[in-house]
């Protein structure tokens, strides 16, 4: 019988420890998918951030170097720059990228850094237990914003990807989601283009996955879509939201 | 062929003759002369050197070239050095080799621009979280920032460990002769550990945490042997007038200079005075120092600092003579008069000789 589905190469025989309805795992098979489909595997270095994933360097199959939290960026640049003919990506999380990290990200992306960061927004901490993150929303109720996030004190949520789009040397910026199959090819492709993007040399490229945190949101797996589809996705930008000079794009 | 040569600029231009291709830096004064003689040379060897938007930024880059397994360094200054200790600490844990100056200016705060060496506590004792430590070097010369900085890319890649370099404000400024003589370096075994690509090989990973406390443990312990290892064979020290002495200066750096005049001026009047001089601080010259032990009737640290080398050398005295310490603090450097008056007050009783 010929296989029509098989577990990609890009990813080791270590099954996830993510909680179920995590789609910390989805994000994780599209990346190694798409290292497998360009045959980068054995040329990739990739960047582990501090948070839920900070074990991903015994799941992807690639080289991995883990970093401090928030620092995940810097580490991604020494590397490249130390090796400009490997392809080297991070893996963050929101609070990693936007919050401790937000410094390393904006000039990474200012200074064109041949990098490719996956940026995975789930408006929470969940590596230590569910506390407010910088995408947290508007009256959102975690271990640190109890009564719900309140702008007048604790502020609004950043969107990073729209951000990003206004800085030079970002040459690709994508926001996707994973919470449905169309999502999911959406998000791959944008993975795969970002990718590209590296290796053709354009400059920075950025990709902001919408993800879950059922544990933290404190729902079941379902219900965790719904809220990411119906509590996210109008807040967030959405879609290639600034694609390469060379194919006629531009700052937003 | 000796060359005239700032200090800051000796130390980048042997780290390029080391092998050094690659700088990641954050300008602060009195370093700036590191990464503005990095920006103009590491072209033309090849290497990039590169502005980072912090310090800490500048210690993580230090961090993911040292994984891939380049020979990288960084500069700075106190308040920067401040702001590295996290990535010093993941260094360390992550076993990445990895050098880094740090050219003291005055603290606590932002301080002010002249020399110190009150740095010493957070170079020496592991200035981040964890137990551990990195390699100090500390020149007194031009000529010695050459040659240990040299040096010191070969520890680190041997014992896959941060090196500093610690150095002060006088050092970084001032100009010297000195020689390049050729490097030939270490033979040191190819880094089949680095996260460079998996080319051929099984994936590698570099990372520094630990899931149980049991492992935890492990690991301590087997980063515990290697530091046991370094403090058993990288001791490093010099010595000035200590054959015959019976008092001892200890001072590294600028302060060993100046300590070096007030000798002369001891012995000048008949006092034998000698200076012990640490080039490693850490591990600390013990063994150097306990040689004399049954010589030296009293000792007296001489630091630019409210005193904190002289916590390493009472814990190797040990009670068995005084120990005593004369600094000056905030970017002040002592007169050779005022250390001899210091000597005298303190470890013969202010009793002239
Ligand atoms: C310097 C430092 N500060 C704080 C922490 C604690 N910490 C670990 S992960 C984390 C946040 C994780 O959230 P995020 O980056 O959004 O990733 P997630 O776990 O949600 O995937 C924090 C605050 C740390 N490890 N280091
Ligand atoms: S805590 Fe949240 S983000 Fe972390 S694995 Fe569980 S569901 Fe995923």
């Amino acid at each position: 019988m010929k296989p029509i589905f098989t577990k990609t190469a890009g990813l080791t025989e270590r099954p996830f420890h993510y909680c179920p309805g995590c789609t910390h795992g989805i994000i994780h098979r599209l990346i190694a998918e798409v290292l497998e489909e360009l045959n980068l595997i054995e040329k990739s270095i990739g960047i582990a951030p501090v948070g839920c994933a900070g074990f991903c360097e015994t799941y992807f199959a690639c080289d991995m170097i883990g970093a401090a939290h928030g620092r995940a960026v810097a580490v991604a640049t020494g590397a490249k720059r130390g090796r400009p003919d490997r392809v080297v990506f991070t893996y963050q999380g929101d609070g990693d990228g936007a919050s401790i990290g937000l410094a390393e990200t904006i000039s990474a992306a200012a200074r064109g850094e041949k990098i490719t960061s996956i940026f995975v927004n789930n408006a929470i901490y969940g590596m230590t237990g569910g506390q407010m993150a910088p995408t947290s929303l508007i009256g959102q109720k975690t271990a640190t914003s109890p009564y719900g996030r309140e702008a007048a004190t604790m502020g609004f949520p950043l969107d990073l990807p729209k951000v990003l789009t206004q800085v030079k040397g970002a040459a690709y910026v994508a926001s996707v989601s994973v919470d449905t199959p169309q999502a999911i090819q959406k998000a791959k492709k944008a993975i795969k283009k970002a990718f590209q993007v590296q290796l053709d040399g354009l400059g920075y490229s950025f990709v902001s996955i919408l993800s879950t945190c059922p544990t933290n949101w404190g729902v079941n797996p379902v219900e965790a879509l719904e809220w990411l589809q119906t509590k996210m996705k109008p807040y967030f930008a959405l879609g290639e939201l600034k694609i390469p000079a060379t194919e006629g794009g531009g700052e937003a | 062929m000796a060359l005239l040569m700032k200090g800051n600029e000796a130390i980048a231009e042997a780290a390029i003759q080391a092998g050094c291709r690659l700088f990641y830096g954050y300008p602060i004064t009195p370093s700036t002369e590191i990464p503005e003689y990095m920006a103009k040379k590491m072209k033309d060897a090849g290497g990039t050197y590169l502005q980072a938007e912090s310090e800490v930024a500048a210690i993580y880059m230090v961090y993911g070239a040292g994984a891939v397994g380049e020979r990288v360094m960084t500069g700075t200054s106190s308040p920067g050095f401040s702001l590295m200790q996290e990535g010093i600490s993941y260094l360390f844990a992550a076993e990445i080799p990895s050098v880094i100056v740090d050219v003291m200016r005055g603290g606590p705060g932002l301080g002010g621009l002249g020399p110190t060496q009150a740095d010493y506590f957070q170079l020496t004792k592991g200035g981040g979280h964890g137990d551990y430590h990195a390699m100090v070097l500390a020149p007194a010369t031009v000529q010695e920032m050459v040659d240990l900085t040299k040096l010191s890319f070969d520890l680190a890649d041997a014992y896959r460990n941060p090196v500093i370099l610690a150095v002060d404000g006088i050092l970084g400024q001032m100009m010297e002769p000195v020689e390049f003589p050729s490097y030939e370096g270490q033979k040191l075994e190819p880094k089949a550990w680095a996260a460079s690509g998996a080319e051929g090989r099984p994936k590698n990973n570099i990372v520094s945490y630990y899931l149980t406390n049991e492992v935890g443990e492990a690991e301590n312990r087997r980063w515990g042997q290697k530091m046991a290892r370094i403090k058993a064979t990288e001791q490093r020290f010099a010595e000035y007038q200590m054959a015959d002495a019976e008092y001892a200066f200890v001072a590294f750096g600028t302060s060993s200079r100046i300590t070096e005049t007030a000798v002369d001026m001891l012995r000048e009047e008949g006092i034998k005075a000698g200076l012990y001089r640490p080039i490693t601080l850490w591990p600390f010259p013990e063994a150097g120092l306990a040689a004399r032990l049954n010589q030296i009737k009293g000792w007296i640290s001489i630091e630019l600092s409210a005193g904190q080398m002289v916590e390493d050398v009472k814990l190797v005295v040990n009670g068995k003579a005084p120990v005593g310490f004369y600094g000056r603090q905030g970017g002040m450097t002592p007169e050779p008069e005022d250390i001899v008056t210091a000597f005298k007050a303190q470890l013969l009783g202010g009793v002239q000789a």
